[in-house]
């Protein structure tokens, strides 16, 4: 799969599998496209060549097709992106209400149960501005979970968070992907990518330079460029 | 599991950047932006549809069939079929400049045109030097000189006769220099720390910008008479621009406050710390950035001056829109009544769209230009 | 030094008020005012008194501000959503929609749309028929309207032709109708300009959420766009709506009978233009004060929470 913003060329022969269950880390510098890659899955971006399949369906620009993928899909960004005007409860429930067309009560029962699952019960009645960014993250995990997804898609999901709050977080995704949650994850915590991944992919200029078990991958990176980029982001 | 199968060992030769794809031609720029979606061809096709009946029809109307030349037979002869040019060709000197007397009006369109000249020359913040602004002071007088005449062998003439584009430009031009001073005045003092002085500032500003314009214009034809003392005249002209000038100081005090909002509180405590007294810190730290912060603003305020000028007429002073309406008094011509509205209406927008786009281009580039 | 001058031009009014033998204070307003006035819901004769009249002026200015809003505000969101539509025919008309109303004077506009509309039109004795029951031609619009006929009745009065015109039914003059026009449409371009703002002051990080949760576009506009745009969009607009009630003083160029009008005829008949001036300018600045606060209010409670 290729893809260009104008002239430049962000994804360059981009060919990749995920398997169902596999938990994959993407890890890279800046500018490399991961977060771009992962936005293609949902059509949040839109690629000129080659073909994305989700689930057994081609991804077009064909309308029906990309909100029914998308319903499969589901995605965490780094700025969080809660609706400030709904209590947490009522972001949670949108997405099966007016997707799902599920009633609301229901819709409000299943989104407690997310809601507790990632620990921020408690605050349903609250609006985002009153949460930390801790819990505005895992309100957002809870609310992309709510969709039942087959896939969840993560971008930069601690990034934007201060220290002390990255862990549980972390430890929410941990969760996840205890339970068997197909999940592609772009990040810069390595320590997430050992423990959890099955597979680390690295990207450079828009590139899979190289990917590998996280094991084989943190203790032999096979390319240059691995090498460099796993010297700077790694703790000595 | 998938094996890791795509692994590509060794250095990855980095090829040059890939060309972009083929261009997506027109038809594809068509289906993007016209077709996309149901709803969007049904809008496409009704507008088009809809375009397609009206733009011929005034094409023909204002220029195919029109007649051009002063001709009122050919122009009755028309019978409202095609627009009749020949009205402005006839009267375009009285619309531009009212009742100025028809021999000398050489004056005010050389008045206008080097107003103009003027006007582009400043425009560019490359031209924003310390000599500009007091450059403007030697225009303006002679911009008056001309209009007025009484000197260098010029006829005088009373301001009572100056009308029209020149009439309109000398207000705009006079409100906006008269109150930019004004404005910058009160919103020092809407945000004084004496409360008298904050109170009666506020006061002013709410009060003026609560009231429409036309009030104003009452209070100048109306009130200034009874305001003066008994033997001092001022003529309408005076009046209104003194109306207008106080009027838009509300606005400009706005804009100034704006600015100095937006400048950092550092600022304020850097020159205190420096032990500048309050008047230098404001002319030498705080206005000259706050000012420069807004001179997008300032132009959009020139701008509805501009177009405010408009409402002179109501109170009898025969500015542009008001030099139309003294031609429309003519019997013979009162029917093409549209086609002097259209050529004034082109006037006011061509120099309110060309401001505007200016003020845009502005903005845009000031952040380049100011720290040159 | 303020005092010095304001004490100065003091005295220089009461001398010229004598001089000119005008009376002071607003004694007039309970005397009667002897000029007529064209239209207008409140019931008023030329032996009724001049406060009267202001109220009818009043009543005029509301009746004109208030429907003007109404369509100046349907307009406006309409050719705002317009600009921001991904059909550019849409987007072209809606911009130079907005262009060419902000760009000619208020003024030129109103004068223009009178004139349409009381030289164009056909003569009243011949109007052009609009569907069943709607007449237009030089003596103006003539609607069905519906009357009240006693106890829970409700009948509907429809115009009809006669020899010398219309009769009958909800009678809208040129004066009110150019001056509806020209302001609706004039306030409708400054209104898109906020409409557009506003949806696009919503980060773009909401509509993808939305959009990543699988809402149709539809959705993602009511439900997340739109209720966090009008946050944006309230303030500026109530800053139109007083505008369009401030410009409607224009109304004393085509001949309408607003408060203003009424108050430069009460000028021209008995010379009391500071008490006439004062009043109007009451007037607004009540307006402005009662939206004010009501906009306030709104603000409070719409407002979004946080820590």
């Amino acid at each position: 799969m290729n893809k260009w913003f104008g002239r430049y060329h962000v994804l360059r022969d981009i060919d990749l599998t995920v398997d169902r269950g596999e938990r994959i880390v993407v890890c890279g510098p800046s500018g490399s496209g991961k977060s771009t890659l992962i936005r293609c899955v949902n059509r949040l971006e839109e690629h000129q060549e080659g073909t994305v399949i989700v689930d057994g369906v081609e991804l077009t620009g064909d309308r029906r097709s990309v909100e029914r993928i998308r319903r499969e899909v589901g995605m965490v960004f780094q700025q969080f992106n809660l609706f400030p005007h709904l209590t947490v409860l009522e972001n949670v429930a949108l997405g099966p209400v007016e997707v799902l067309k599920v009633p609301r009560a229901e819709a409000e029962t299943r989104a407690r149960v997310q809601l507790d699952r990632v620990r921020v019960g408690d605050q349903a009645k609250k609006f985002p501005g009153q949460l930390s960014g801790g819990q505005q993250q895992r309100v957002a995990i809870a609310r992309a979970l709510c969709m039942q997804p087959r896939i969840m898609l993560f971008d930069e999901p601690t990034s934007a968070l201060d220290p002390e709050m990255v862990k549980e977080v972390l430890d929410a995704m941990l969760d996840l992907a205890g339970q068997g949650m197909t999940m592609l994850v772009v990040t810069h915590e390595m320590g997430f990518a050992r423990s959890v991944a099955d597979r680390v992919i690295f990207m450079d200029q828009g590139r899979i330079v190289e990917q590998n078990a996280p094991r084989e991958f943190f203790a032999h990176p096979e390319n240059e460029r691995t090498r460099d980029f796993l010297a700077k982001v790694l703790p000595r | 599991m998938a094996a890791p199968a795509q692994n590509r060992p060794g250095a990855v030769p980095d090829e040059a950047r890939e060309p972009p794809p083929p261009p997506r031609g027109p038809l594809a720029w068509l289906r993007r932006n016209l077709f996309a979606t149901a709803p969007s061809t049904v809008a496409t096709l009704a507008a088009g549809v809809a375009l397609g009946w009206l733009l011929p029809r005034a094409a023909d109307w204002l220029f195919l069939r029109a007649v051009y030349a002063p001709d009122y037979e050919a122009c009755r002869a028309l019978d409202y079929r095609a627009a009749c040019w020949g009205f402005v060709a006839e009267k375009h000197r009285l619309i531009l400049f009212g009742r100025y007397p028809w021999a000398e009006q050489w004056r005010p369109l050389l008045a206008t045109l080097l107003f103009v000249a003027a006007l582009a020359a400043s425009a560019h913040p490359r031209a924003w030097r310390r000599w500009l602004l007091p450059a403007w002071a030697p225009l303006l007088a002679a911009f008056f000189l001309l209009l007025r005449g009484g000197v260098a062998g010029l006829s005088p003439v009373d301001p009572s006769a100056w009308g029209g584009l020149p009439l309109t430009i000398v207000l705009t031009a006079v409100v906006v220099a008269a109150s930019i001073p004004m404005g910058i005045v009160l919103a020092l003092g809407r945000r004084s720390r004496m409360p008298l002085v904050r109170g009666l500032a506020t006061l002013y500003i709410e009060l003026v910008r609560g009231v429409p314009l036309i009030t104003v214009l009452f209070v100048a034809s109306f009130l200034f008479p009874l305001l003066l003392p008994q033997g001092l005249r001022l003529d309408a002209l005076a009046r209104v621009a003194i109306g207008m000038t106080f009027f838009q100081a509300a606005y400009m005090a706005e804009v100034v406050r704006g600015g100095l909002q937006a400048l950092p509180r550092g600022q304020g405590e850097a020159a205190e710390a420096l032990g500048l007294g309050w008047w230098r810190a404001q002319r030498r730290v705080i206005l000259p950035q706050a000012l420069v912060l807004v001179i997008p603003s300032f132009v959009n305020s020139l701008l509805s001056t501009f177009l405010d000028t408009s409402l002179v007429t109501v109170v009898s002073l025969y500015d542009l829109t008001g030099s139309l309406r003294l031609a429309l008094g003519d019997p013979q011509w009162r029917n093409f009544f549209l086609e002097g509205y259209l050529f004034v209406a082109a006037i006011y927008f061509a120099s309110s769209f060309g401001m505007s786009r200016y003020s845009h281009w502005l903005e845009r580039h000031l952040g380049r230009w100011a720290r040159a | 030094m303020l005092l010095a001058a304001g004490l100065g031009l003091w005295r220089n009014t009461a001398h010229n008020l004598a001089a000119r033998q005008i009376r002071s204070g607003f004694a007039f307003l309970g005397q009667r005012a002897g000029f007529d006035i064209g239209e207008g819901l409140v019931p008023y004769t030329p032996d009724a008194t001049t406060l009267r009249a202001f109220a009818a002026g009043l009543g005029n200015t509301l009746r004109v501000a208030l429907v003007g809003i109404l369509l100046a505000t349907l307009l406006g969101a309409a050719v705002g959503l317009g600009r921001l539509s991904r059909n550019a025919l849409v987007r072209g008309l809606s911009t130079a929609w907005v262009e060419v109303l902000r760009n000619v004077p208020l003024v030129i506009q109103l004068f223009a749309w009178y004139l349409v509309l009381t030289q164009l039109l056909p003569d009243p004795a011949s109007p052009l028929a609009l569907g069943a029951h709607a007449y237009l031609s030089k003596g103006g619009l003539q609607l069905p309207m519906p009357v009240w006929t006693g106890g829970l009745g409700l009948a509907l009065e429809r115009p009809e032709v006669t020899a010398f015109g219309v009769s009958g039914g909800l009678s809208l003059t040129p004066e009110f109708l150019a001056l509806l026009l020209g302001l609706a449409t004039t306030t409708s371009a400054s209104i898109a300009e906020i409409v557009r703002s506003g949806v696009l002051a919503v980060p773009r990080g909401q509509t993808e959420a939305a959009l990543a949760l699988g809402l149709s576009h539809r959705q993602v506009i009511r439900r997340v766009v739109l209720p966090q745009a009008l946050r944006v969009i309230v303030p500026p607009l109530t800053s139109q709506f007083l505008n369009l009630t401030k410009n409607s003083s224009l109304a004393v160029a085509i001949g309408y009978p607003d408060v203003v009008s009424i108050a430069n005829t009460a000028i021209n008949q008995n010379g009391q233009a500071l008490e006439c001036i004062l009043l109007i300018m009451s007037v607004y600045l009540s307006v402005n004060l009662v939206t004010a606060a009501a906009m306030n209010g709104y603000n409070r409670r719409v407002a979004l929470v946080e820590r």
